[in-house]
């Protein structure tokens, strides 16, 4: 299972990565597996005001549909659009052209505080 | 299904186990709902059957045989097409219904003779439909379930009939849909049923259980070549929704009458009387007040199973089932509407989860193989 080590993720199985712009915020490998394929993603706009914990959007498959879980508290800058027309690369290329949404963090070492790549490998097990 | 129930098993359950079947509770049995492997999974399932051949194992359906000198009428007070209609190893899809018009289950009946009927029935009514059949019966000691001693395996797809070909040599391959013949499968017999719940062409094999795994096997080994898939019941439902045929407990239920559910056409009232009959004959002379219907969205988001639809902001009826079709890449759903609604175009608005979302009736099929 593919688990960068550089990211930092929840237990609701979202990665967080620090980028110059903000905080950027998918869904990793073992939740696109479990979902299946992906077949619409729904997002916030670029503005709204997330709170970490709160359900900041849905990611739905032929089988189901989940809600996706905010890392960290802050106002979102950027929605990837490109899965609006393309949602097949959450399941393809989940932290990367999958990535959804990137936050500027009301804390900036929020992300410090989530679970690093071998706490979440152990948590998925 | 409590927790004290111990789930039951098809004899093809190590089968799906080695081929990374992921196990779920499904009507007391546990069944693979879709395999993870390499090219596996419910799309690649749903793709191989309608490009090459699907196997589905079947075994948690019911088999119930009646069996006597008077076995043809004794069926056919009970079910609502005309059983009587039937040759020899002809079959027909029938619904039992409830004294009030409401549907007990829907089912298969195959006459394999003039005393012998078999009656194929979902595995969540099991019980229900055989106590039913009993309570209506003429003769009911001559109703015996017999699901336990049957295994079924569906072979579905266009390569259906050139797999088939391949392990079953000199089977009656070419009859026409809704036929039944006896086989002979390395010294078992095997009912072979030119019927299916996937829109496609296919077979459905009545075996003995203990003859269920080589038979699986040979399939699967005879059928590589031809890009045969083992399918789960994950692309069962969608490959069923896109060909829209009803699911009992959803399209069809207790209290869903077939003119409701658009099955009216296995409904023969004219000279016959069967459960149901008579109250059957007074909705059809009133004409249904709900009617199913197909939903084509018009935002983005599957409408599901019970999700409500509103109509000038009132809730007016119910998805039944809905989900995203992976031959059309688009999501599709049945739902049961007033009928004052179910015309092609009318617009309607489903709820998704506490959001408004437009939605229009569409034709079903939402597939048929041109």
């Amino acid at each position: 299972m593919n688990i960068p080590s550089e990211l930092h993720y929840t237990s609701d199985h979202e990665w967080a990565r620090q980028t110059a712009e903000g905080v950027q915020v998918g869904i990793t490998a073992f939740a696109a597996e479990q979902l299946g394929a992906v077949v619409f993603v729904e997002l916030p706009k670029v503005g709204d005001r997330i709170a970490a914990g709160g359900a900041f959007g849905q990611v739905e498959s032929t089988k189901s549909v989940s809600d996706l879980y905010a890392p960290l508290s802050g106002k979102v800058v950027a929605v990837n659009a490109a899965l609006e027309s393309a949602p097949e690369q959450v399941n393809d290329d989940p932290y990367g052209a999958g990535w959804m949404i990137t936050l500027a963090p009301d804390d900036a070492n929020a992300v410090a505080g989530l679970l690093d790549a071998d706490a979440y490998r152990a948590l998925i097990g | 299904m409590s927790d004290a129930t111990p789930l039951q098993r098809t004899p093809l359950y190590d089968a799906h186990v080695a081929l990374g079947g992921q196990m779920v509770p499904f009507a007391g049995f546990e069944m693979p709902v879709q395999y993870k492997r390499e090219g596996g999974g419910l799309e690649a399932e749903h793709r191989a059957t309608r490009t090459a051949v699907g196997l589905f194992d079947v075994s948690h359906m019911g088999e119930i045989v009646v069996e006597g000198p008077d076995a043809i009428a004794e069926v056919d007070g009970l079910v609502s097409n005309d059983v009587r209609a039937l040759g020899d190893g002809e079959a027909c899809y029938a619904l039992l219904c409830h004294p009030h018009g409401g549907v007990v289950d829907d089912l298969f009946v195959y006459r394999l003779s003039a005393e012998r009927v078999l009656i194929v029935v979902n595995a969540s009514n099991i019980q229900k439909d055989f106590e039913h059949l009993r309570a209506h019966a003429r003769q009911p000691e001559r109703i015996v379930n017999r699901s336990a001693d049957f295994a079924q395996v569906a072979v579905q797809g266009p390569q259906a009939k050139a797999l088939l070909a391949l392990v079953a040599p000199g089977a009656a391959l070419e009859a026409p849909r809704n036929r039944i013949s006896l086989h002979g499968f390395a010294g078992h017999d095997v009912l072979v049923a030119t019927t299916g719940y996937t829109g496609e062409a296919g077979y459905e094999l009545y075996c003995p259980p203990s003859a269920a795994p080589a038979l699986w096997q040979a399939l699967l080994e005879a059928g590589a070549p031809l890009g045969v898939a083992a399918v789960g019941l994950g692309a069962r439902d969608t490959l069923r929704l896109e060909a829209s045929y009803a699911l009992y407990g959803h399209e069809l239920r207790d209290d869903i009458d077939p003119f409701e559910a658009r099955v009216g056409w296995a409904v023969k009232l004219e000279g016959r009387s069967f459960v149901g009959s008579e109250a059957l004959v007074a909705r059809k002379a009133a004409g249904p007040t709900r009617r199913l219907c197909g939903l084509q969205m018009q935002d983005r988001g599957i409408a599901r199973a019970d999700y409500p639809v509103l109509h000038g902001g009132e809730v007016v009826g119910h998805v039944t089932s809905g989900t995203h079709s992976p031959t059309l890449g688009l999501p599709i759903a049945m739902a049961l509407l007033p009928a004052a609604l179910a015309k092609l175009g009318t617009e309607v608005d489903v709820d998704l989860r506490g959001r408004t979302r437009r939605a229009v009736v569409v034709k079903l099929p939402f597939y048929s193989r041109g």
